[in-house]
């Protein structure tokens, strides 16, 4: 977990004694820059060192679905409590009321710029977009229904990692959505992964690495492990670049970091060149 | 013997005398000749694979290395993987489906490494083209968890057709004491989160993960690892068995259900 980076970025902290409400400010995680939230709100939340902030699923849909496209996947399903973890019903219980989510992702089909795919959204404000039971499933789904509808995948992924409190369950979701994407894959279409703030841990680890081409905001915090995990283990400071967007690409495990003004043309434009590839397959012509 | 409570059991497995996959490979296999790299970056000590005979007839093993002593441990990094042991391991399972040969994986990890070259070489990724994998890989496979699977870095060899578990083994998201820390802010809260967790063989089986618990000699493997092994050895035989038969593509829907069922929601 990357505990310093995966808090609630909305609230910037009082500082000389001075209280300031929450939400009222918005300090940038990657410079510490502090904007007014009203301010930053038409920056798009994006800092001017160009660190992409975290947009709320509903924010998202807007910036790049076409308007009245969406319809939603799975909206009432609902995480139970596998291992009995005491106190996870309430605290899903309040998120779902502080958030109009019930869980970490949303899914669906719609439209960019006309070009037809199915979308997944992950929510960072519901228990930092950790993947349990119902982010898993939804997840699966989405592959399997674009899998059936020969529709192109985008996923735009946000994560803590594994959620603990379902325990053994959350680590299997790795397995069960990777699964999902192998299947999507072999019948030859296209799976577009976009990399948000922050996508760590066990997303990173399954379906957020497995794109056929994986953009990134740019800024963003990607990585497996959580910063203070590996300062911890090796001792030594990491440099403030480690596990950005511009670290990955470096490193070659991104394809483009995309501008978030830049995003949705970007989308549609792959989407265009599949588009022959959701077209259903002549017999005999399988692929190896 | 009573049951152990999952936190006596992690006292049990982190036993020094706790038997590793280095005893374990010539009381289980006749032949055992190890194959090295991953063909894009080097050789982790932390994963160890090859081509063993089992009753004669060739299997692809691959495994986590824990160590016994300081020295051993070093070599092996404490059985935590870089992203090159993932892809060892991939290409070893991938030589195995070509070969038609039955894959025999055994997970004893504390989990993935953390560190700066891990992150570099794409540690997510190398889990993640595992997972993605294995899968759909035509021959069977399965793992064994010796003592300790931990989180994503033991799932990367627990995509099988059937997972055994020794006795005392465990298989978790992630290590008692990170649920502590993370959970409670309290690392000191190990033991009560490792007997919360659900970690146990038993627990694994009522969740429908773990498909057969391998009987531990009384008081523990490492007091009789002979005895430990012959448990493994009988598993394995009558697994082989179960699955030599089966038709792929049975197999792979099988394999696909098996992982595709879990999860627990309402809607």
């Amino acid at each position: 977990m990357v505990k310093d980076r995966l808090r609630d970025d909305s609230a910037a902290e009082s500082k000389g004694g001075v209280a300031v409400p929450k939400n009222m400010l918005f300090k940038c995680p990657r410079c510490a820059k502090v904007h007014f939230a009203e301010d930053f709100e038409k920056l798009g939340k994006v800092c001017t060192c160009g660190y992409h902030a975290r947009l709320s699923a509903a924010e998202r849909l807007r910036l790049v679905a076409d308007n009245l496209s969406f319809s939603e996947y799975d909206r009432h399903m609902k995480s139970k409590n596998p291992i009995g973890f005491d106190g996870y019903e309430e605290k899903l219980q309040d998120l779902r009321a502080a958030t109009g989510l019930r869980d970490a992702i949303v899914t669906g089909e719609c439209e960019i710029n006309g070009e037809p795919c199915i979308i997944g959204i992950m929510d960072s404000r519901f228990m930092m977009a950790s993947m349990g039971s119902v982010v898993g499933e939804k997840v699966a789904r989405a592959f399997e229904q674009a899998t059936a509808k020969r529709l192109p995948v985008v996923l735009f992924t946000a994560s803590g990692g594994a959620r603990m409190q379902e325990g053994i369950i959350s680590l299997m979701q790795m397995a069960k959505t990777s699964a999902a994407v192998k299947r999507h894959s072999d019948a030859g279409l296209l799976y577009i992964t976009v990399l948000t703030d922050p996508t760590t841990g066990g997303v990173t680890a399954s379906f957020a690495s497995l794109g056929d081409i994986i953009l990134a905001e740019p800024k963003v915090l990607v990585g497996f492990a959580g910063r203070r995990v590996i300062e911890g283990t090796i001792r030594q400071r990491l440099p403030d670049d480690f596990q950005s967007a511009e670290f990955l690409e470096q490193h070659g495990f991104v394809d483009a970091i995309v501008p978030r003004t830049e995003l949705r043309r970007t989308l549609a434009k792959l989407l265009k060149y599949h588009r022959q590839t959701a077209l259903p397959q002549p017999e005999g012509e399988g692929r190896s | 013997m009573a049951k152990l409570t999952a936190y006596e059991r992690q006292l049990l497995i982190r036993e020094k005398n706790r038997p590793t996959i280095r005893d374990y490979i010539p009381m289980l296999f006749e032949e055992y000749f190890e194959l090295h790299g991953d063909r894009l970056f080097g050789d982790d000590g932390a994963i160890t694979g090859g081509i063993a005979l089992f009753e004669g007839k060739p299997v692809t093993v691959v495994s986590h290395v824990k160590g016994k002593t300081l020295a051993e441990n070093q070599k092996s990094n404490f059985a935590m993987p870089h992203p090159e042991g993932y892809r060892k391991a991939l290409r070893l399972i991938k030589q195995a489906e070509k070969f038609h040969r039955p894959v025999v994986c055994f997970i004893d990890s504390p989990g993935a490494y953390c560190g700066i070259g891990a992150e570099e070489r794409g540690q997510g990724e190398a889990i993640a083209r595992s997972l993605y994998e294995l899968i759909s890989v035509k021959t069977p496979i399965f793992s064994i968890v010796l003592g300790e699977g931990g989180s994503g870095g033991a799932l990367a060899l627990g995509v099988c057709d059937e997972l055994a578990m020794l006795e005392n083994a465990l298989y978790s998201v992630i290590s008692p004491r990170g649920f502590a820390s993370i959970l409670w802010k309290d690392a000191s809260k190990e033991k009560q989160a490792a007997n919360a967790m659900r970690i146990t063989a038993e627990d694994l089986t009522e969740f429908g993960i773990c498909d057969a618990v391998i009987k531990e000699p009384g008081g523990g493997a490492h007091l009789n690892p002979a005895g430990a092994a012959q448990g493994i050895r009988a598993y394995l035989h009558a697994a082989l068995e179960r699955k030599s038969q089966i038709p792929l593509d049975i197999l792979l829907e099988t394999r696909y259900d098996r992982f595709r069922k879990i999860g627990e929601f309402e809607e």
